[in-house]
């Protein structure tokens, strides 16, 4: 058979593609569970990391259990759903632009850790390659932040790249989000650096100033949106203080 | 007359590429993933054995289909086979060693263009049998690999004071101390540079150096 031929060039590479194209099918196909559940152990150590957990890939499911008594999903309007807020993807939501803001979903998890009650948040942003995403523990007064995780996919080494430090994450701890009126005002990541009494400021990154305007962003969008939950516990919370005063003066 | 299953020139195979031919000392390839990785040992470790696998197998196979590949198709088939076999190594780390594969991230999928491999495909896997294909790839693939490993022991050592993450500089050496009563840290510090990626080509530099003056062969005449 002539080697050089068009049809013997064709049925080769046909051959060849089909041979490589189902072997590798079948070997993510199986290899699947396995790549899930890493995915997964990555997540609830992502989130137990807000609050300040460092579980591995091994205690992962243990301590996420231990600490996550509850979790639960709002929408834009920060009504409450129905649903396993675990099983949300918000970098799969965040990509996609066609969702409407009424579609999107927003993941909200509770933790008990040493009897305190923290609500943590995943967020997702842009950072100047890529998308940055990120966890923040919130306090019970839904308003302190407790802890705060970054990470990145492409971001500069040494500069935005940075985000994911101790460094950058801990300044957040004890920031507010909400001012002395009442108004929601998220925090911001100031160039040039923060004054250190500002509750609503932490220092950014220098030369890694579109990063940090993308975390700035990022809280601000986010935590917007699960302010508005949070503010109707608040008044849930008040209307109830209210209906108890009202029994016991009857 | 009938050579030998290890004879002279196939040990030759293998020992050319880890000196006197070494792929990145010598022939200067490979040099973006040695830049890249080398900041830790585990890394670059896990980096040679996806090569080593990657480089073998594409030279084995390429060299058993060496003779119904056409010619017009070569470079594209010997890139299917590498992209597969690349795809393959990746699927294996994200089931396995996720940690790994995070920090490796895209340099696993840019074996694909690791100058080496398409290099000793075309070179030699396509008309050489099985067997020195499988050494030659061997020997390139180890060559690369103690760069690589080399080049990561001074980079972890020297930049984060540890080695496959083990603490190996006394953390007492940091400390501060207290001479007549001024407070100073010195003793030991570690080189940030050393993190950062001009550190991997002034490392492969030195090997470079070393190797260029202990082989005069080696140095152009002009």
């Amino acid at each position: 058979m002539n080697k050089e031929s068009n049809i013997y060039t064709f049925t080769f590479a046909i051959i060849m593609v089909l041979v490589i194209g189902v072997s590798l099918a079948v070997t993510s196909e199986v290899l699947q569970p396995r790549k899930k559940q890493n995915k997964n152990d990555k997540k609830m150590m992502d989130i137990l990391s807000a609050i300040n957990i460092d579980a591995s890939r091994e205690n992962a499911q243990q301590e996420y259990d231990k600490y996550i008594y509850s979790s639960s999903i709002i929408d834009n309007m920060g009504r409450v759903l129905e649903g396993d807020a675990f099983k949300i993807d918000v970098l799969f939501q965040y990509r996609d632009k066609t969702l409407l803001p009424e579609e999107r979903r927003y993941p909200l998890f509770k933790a008990n850790k040493d009897g305190s009650e923290y609500f943590i948040v995943p967020m997702v942003g842009s950072g100047l390659w890529g998308p940055i995403w990120g966890f923040i523990a919130l306090e019970n007064d839904y308003n302190t932040i407790y802890g705060a995780a970054f990470d990145h996919k492409t971001e500069t080494p040494g500069l935005g790249a940075e985000i994911n430090q101790d460094f950058f994450e801990q300044p957040f701890v004890g920031k507010k989000i909400i001012d002395d009126n009442g108004v929601f005002v998220s925090v911001e990541v100031q160039k040039g650096g923060a004054q250190s009494n500002d509750p609503h400021a932490v220092d950014g990154i220098t030369g890694g100033t579109i990063t940090s305007d993308g975390v700035t962003d990022m809280l601000k969008n986010t935590l917007m949106i699960y302010n508005k939950y949070f503010s109707s516990l608040i008044e849930d919370d008040i209307k109830k203080d209210t209906l108890d005063i009202i029994n016991n003066i009857d | 007359m009938k050579k030998s299953f290890f004879s002279k020139q196939h040990q030759r195979l293998i020992t050319d590429p880890m000196g006197d031919q070494n792929p990145i000392t010598i022939q200067v390839l490979g040099i973006c993933s040695a830049l890249a990785i080398t900041t830790q040992l585990a890394n670059a470790l896990v980096m040679t054995l996806a090569v080593i696998f990657v480089m073998i197998s594409a030279s084995m196979i390429i060299s058993i289909l060496r003779n119904s590949i056409p010619n017009r198709i070569r470079i594209i088939v010997q890139l299917l086979v590498v992209a597969s076999l690349v795809a393959l190594v990746d699927q294996i780390l994200k089931a396995f060693l996720p940690d790994a594969s995070d920090k490796l991230s895209v340099f696993i999928g840019l074996i694909i263009t690791n100058c080496i491999i398409m290099g000793r495909l075309e070179a030699f896997a396509m008309g050489n049998k099985v067997w020195e294909s499988f050494l030659d790839a061997f020997g390139n693939a180890i060559g690369y690999g103690w760069i690589l490993v080399a080049v990561a022991f001074v980079r972890e050592l020297f930049g984060s004071g540890k080695l496959m993450g083990y603490q190996i500089i006394p953390l007492s050496w940091y400390d501060t101390m207290t001479v007549d009563g001024v407070e100073k840290s010195f003793v030991y510090f570690n080189n940030n540079l050393m993190i950062l990626p001009p550190m991997a080509l002034i490392v492969v530099g030195l090997i470079i150096w070393v190797q260029r003056s202990k082989n005069e062969e080696l140095i152009e005449n002009d």
